[in-house]
């Protein structure tokens, strides 16, 4: 008895409720769904009109439904296109970034971990002060290091060159590495190294059997930085490299102010997505790694 | 069994042996520790002097002081530049970190396929500037992009031509940047809003507070220090805003969104004014410092804070 | 022949001094405990004899060999963290077998030793698995484990047992105490445990603010230990400490105390304590088991027994025995009593002082008298 005047008493507030809860929903949902529509926009823009015909998107723009498909832009983007009077598509760019992202990765992400390792398990005296100087690396505009790079390249034989690239890269990259390895290192207890001192093992040893087993996570977080990073990056690129020597970032910009008046947008579409989507799949794989990465980077 | 050491020999200190290993860690780290520091603080160096001298096309080192400062400043683009850079800073920082905040909240909501809509939303920061700059500047243009679209929906006067107009240039960067940056923003206050001590939110919700009071009053206080973050990443980026810019106007129409960065590379690579290019650098490196500086020595004092109360 | 010999040894961080002068020594096959309450340097102490941390000045001796500067792998030790400092990414078997690679033991050795040391600590079933498989007083297992493999001079603990719940703590004490009969080996053993250092220890080293208060047996540091903090760390309830005054009582030495209504009490002192006292003045030291219900007709068999009224304002059983809380003049003393004659709250006891058993100590120098 008292159980079902009690529920009865209630039902009129607990469908409020219900119809409270639903209202929100729509609206929570609606929003989403409009940012997501925003965010999106581009991106589906581009991947359409990449597989449309040039006068299709003439003639109903490049927001718009495809009416026609084809492989042919993919293809000229990639192999046949002439930017600045070389026509081989943007493979030789691709290639170059490929061979610029991959060492610069993997050099500054080791040279990350072994600097890490040391400066937060093998402090000495200043090292937490010497920490502090590597740090301003991270913070350092690119501008200001333009002239001398320009120079130490041009000593090195190294200006218009792939190499040259990865050299600015390393060195500019060890302040993010480092930073990242050693924030993540630091909670790594130190009853393990001592430990592991006392069982006899040297500041080698240690790193191998014992920090590097642990590592994967942030290792997996600095490279993905990294690679993405050094793949997008175009100051450099457009100052230090020229024509054939471009990696793709620097190379797009050239492509989109070729200087002609028609713009062929379906050949473009697929070389802005041909540049994009290495870094693009690195984010969808590793997604979860990116946003620590990106979340560590900024609050230390 | 062991190895024992004479005890006269060991009184007098550690053998060359454990000398060594005891300097290994330096030693290992001593060349990138020494390529950092000559890159942060010669090259800093350098550029400073650079920008002291008369070098024009070349580098050259005879000191003449201020005067490119005196030039930089003096020149109609480079005003135009930093104007810019105030305006796009204010309009970027506080768009990315609000339209950031807002999806930070509505994805808080317990909502489903959480993990679909934050990929969507965090998506444009793994895509370079100058692959977003590109592809908005189509967007942008009026007879292709967004305003055909629309117009071709049947609002026959729609008009969206902001980067042909002089006036409304910048603005098609700061959406830009907006689009590019707000997840990133989303993604810390995210984490944040995670970090917040769940029983905190039951003892105000015991309290009666709703959900805007809890947010208003209970979780976003807590989580100040990231909008402080938040803010000084964001205004890094604008500070360094070159790639975006050049991709998406590429400066123009005529010289409306140059940005200090841009002015910088055209000065030392087009015009062969390097003094004065580095002078511009050195500005920016200014203004980074004035952002950085106070967040780094506050981020220190906290930390001391912290250390005496705990 | 002494296993470890610490002597003046010092320690600094910057210009805060954190070991003052530290003497210190281990018979082979003792078992040593440092005890003190958190930043007394026990721990340091530990450290520095491991050779984890530096010397500022002193001697350290592992057997008669001088190890200040020797490397932590080249001084034979072997050492049980806190922690338990397992390495997470090895099995248990290669976190037993790592410090015999490290040194490039024989293999067969390896294997031999690593199988004697499991059967010894029952741990063979563990040997797949890895540190995050296992419990508590598991990993604590396979960290002895991973000392004891390495068969050295020396065995260093330092707060073995502090993250393991209260149950499995009393347990684990029992095993290393009976391992340690077992195996013999010097051991040194920092804890803040009280009660951990009493049941372990040979000898115990009592820390206070970077020195050595006192160093000896374990009863014979709880029932004459040297100084007032010494006395207020080593058992629970704390010692109780009451000012006091030498006087004398028909021509007897004896110590009159203020009691709850402003009145005295004389209690007569069954020793010559006396006349090694400086001052009139002196803190009268009783532990709470020497406090008891009076009892007339013990008196005869207890010697030291004095009495006095005291009333009782809190009453806390245990079940074994029951903790009561009285007052006496501006003091709280606490009492340990057998249930079955406990106090009832608010009860005026008249509480019988086992004297036999006070320690006298200076007010000023705090030392015992």
């Amino acid at each position: 008895m008292a159980d079902i005047a009690l529920t009865r008493a209630l039902d009129p507030e607990a469908a409020i409720a219900g119809r409270r809860y639903f209202r929100s929903r729509t609206i929570i949902y609606g929003l989403l769904t409009i940012f997501a529509i925003v965010y999106l926009l581009p991106l589906v823009v581009v991947i359409l009109n990449s597989f449309r015909q040039l006068p299709e998107i003439a003639q109903n723009g490049l927001i718009a439904w495809p009416r026609s498909f084809s492989f042919k832009a993919w293809v000229d983007a990639w192999s046949t296109y002439c930017v600045g009077g070389t026509c081989a598509g943007m493979q030789g760019n691709f290639f170059n970034s490929l061979k610029l992202a991959i060492p610069a990765t993997i050099i500054s992400t080791a040279i990350g971990a072994i600097n890490g390792y040391i400066l937060s398990k093998w402090k000495f005296r200043g090292s937490e002060i010497l920490f502090g100087c590597m740090m301003l690396g991270v913070f350092m505009p690119g501008q200001v290091a333009l002239m001398p790079w320009a120079y130490i390249l041009g000593t090195l034989h190294l200006t218009n060159s792939t190499y040259g690239l990865i050299l600015i890269h390393c060195v500019q990259g060890i302040s993010f590495t480092t930073l990242f390895c050693r924030n993540f290192y630091v909670n790594i207890p130190d009853d393990l190294i001592k430990a592991a001192r006392i069982d006899g093992a040297g500041f080698w040893r240690i790193f191998r059997k014992i920090i590097l087993p642990l590592s994967p996570p942030i290792l997996i977080v600095t490279v993905i930085w990294q690679f993405t990073g050094i793949w997008n990056e175009f100051l450099y690129a457009v100052i230090f490299t020229s024509g054939r020597e471009q990696p793709i970032t620097a190379a797009l910009v050239a492509l989109s102010t070729n200087g002609t008046n028609v713009r062929v947008y379906d050949v473009m579409s697929a070389a802005v997505l041909i540049g994009a989507l290495p870094p693009l799949l690195v984010y969808l794989l590793g997604g979860k790694y990116f946003v620590r990465g990106l979340t560590q980077g900024a609050i230390k | 069994m062991q190895s024992v050491l004479e005890p006269s020999a060991a009184a007098a200190g550690p053998s060359w042996r454990e000398r060594l290993a005891q300097a290994v860690p330096f030693l290992v780290l001593a060349p990138s520790l020494a390529a950092t520091l000559i890159y942060v603080f010669v090259f800093t160096g350098w550029t400073l002097y650079i920008s002291l001298s008369n070098s024009s096309l070349l580098p050259t080192y005879k000191f003449i002081g201020l005067k490119p400062y005196a030039d930089l400043w003096a020149n109609t683009r480079w005003n135009i530049a930093y104007h810019n850079l105030f305006i796009f800073s204010a309009f970027y920082v506080v768009g990315a970190m609000a339209v950031g905040l807002l999806l930070a909240i509505v994805i808080d909501q317990r909502v489903r396929g959480e993990a679909i809509w934050r990929t969507i939303f965090l998506y444009p920061l793994a895509v370079s500037f100058v692959v977003t700059g590109t592809v908005w500047s189509w967007l942008y243009t009026p007879d292709t992009g967004i305003q055909l679209f629309v117009r071709s929906l049947g609002w026959s006067n729609f008009t969206f031509a902001l980067t042909t107009d002089r006036n409304l240039a910048l603005y098609a960067i700061v959406i830009t940047g907006i689009w590019q940056s707000s997840g990133f923003a989303m993604a810390l206050f995210l984490a944040g809003l995670r970090s917040v001590d769940q029983d905190i939110i039951k003892a105000a919700q015991i309290d009666g507070a709703g959900v805007f009071r809890i947010y208003a009053r209970v979780i976003l206080p807590t989580i100040a220090p990231i909008f402080l973050a938040v803010m000084v990443v964001l205004l890094q980026f604008a500070i360094k805003t070159f790639d975006l810019a050049i991709a998406l106007t590429n400066g123009g129409p005529g010289i409306a969104t140059t940005f200090p960065a841009i002015y910088v590379y055209d000065l030392m690579f087009q015009r062969g004014q390097i003094a004065q290019g580095a002078a511009a650098a050195i500005m920016i490196l200014a203004a980074l410092a004035v952002v950085l500086v106070p967040y780094s020595l506050w981020l220190v004092w906290r930390k001391r804070r912290e250390g005496k109360n705990g | 022949m002494s296993a470890l010999t610490v002597h003046n040894l010092r320690k600094s961080f910057g210009a805060v001094e954190v070991l003052k002068g530290i003497d210190l020594e281990a018979r082979n096959g003792e078992f040593v405990a440092l005890v003190g309450p958190s930043g007394c340097g026990k721990s340091t102490l530990l450290a520095m004899i491991a050779g984890l941390e530096s010397v500022t000045s002193g001697e350290i001796r592992i057997g008669e060999r001088l190890v200040n500067s020797v490397a932590p792998k080249d001084r034979d030790i072997a050492m049980v963290f806190q922690s338990y400092a397992l390495y997470p990414t090895m099995t248990v078997r290669e976190n037993m077998l790592f410090g015999m690679e490290s040194r490039k033991v024989p293999r067969p050795e390896q294997e031999a030793t690593l199988a004697r040391v499991a059967a010894l600590l029952q741990i063979e079933a563990l040997l797949k698995r890895k540190p995050g498989q296992l419990s508590g007083g598991q990993r604590q297992r396979v960290a002895m484990g991973r000392a004891l493999v390495r068969d050295p001079k020396l065995f260093l603990f330092d707060e073995p047992l502090s993250n393991l719940d209260a149950k499995l703590r009393v347990d684990m004490r029992t095993e290393i105490k009976k391992l340690h009969h077992r195996v013999g080996k010097t051991t040194v053993y920092v804890t803040h445990d009280q009660v951990e250092a009493m049941t372990l220890a040979s000898r115990i080293a009592v820390m206070h603010q970077g020195s050595v208060q006192q160093f000896d047996e374990p009863q014979r540091i709880y029932d004459h230990p040297a100084n007032m903090f010494v006395a207020g760390f080593m058992g629970s309830p704390a010692m109780n400490f009451i000012p006091a005054e030498l006087t004398t009582e028909g021509g007897k030495p004896a110590l009159t105390i203020k009691l709850a209504d402003g009145e005295t009490a004389t209690l007569a002192l069954f020793d010559n304590v006396a006349s090694r006292a400086t001052s009139k003045q002196v803190i009268l030291g009783i532990r709470p088991e020497h406090l008891s219900r009076y009892d007339p007709e013990a008196r005869a068999q207890k010697p030291g027994m004095v009495s006095l009224h005291a009333p009782v304002e809190l009453v806390e059983p245990t079940g074994a025995e029951t903790i009561a809380v009285m007052r006496l003049g501006d003091l709280e003393i606490v009492g340990r009593f057998d249930p079955d004659e406990a106090p009832s709250m608010g009860e005026e006891i008249l509480l019988g002082v086992d004297m036999a058993h006070a320690c006298l100590f200076d007010p000023a120098t705090r030392q015992l008298i």
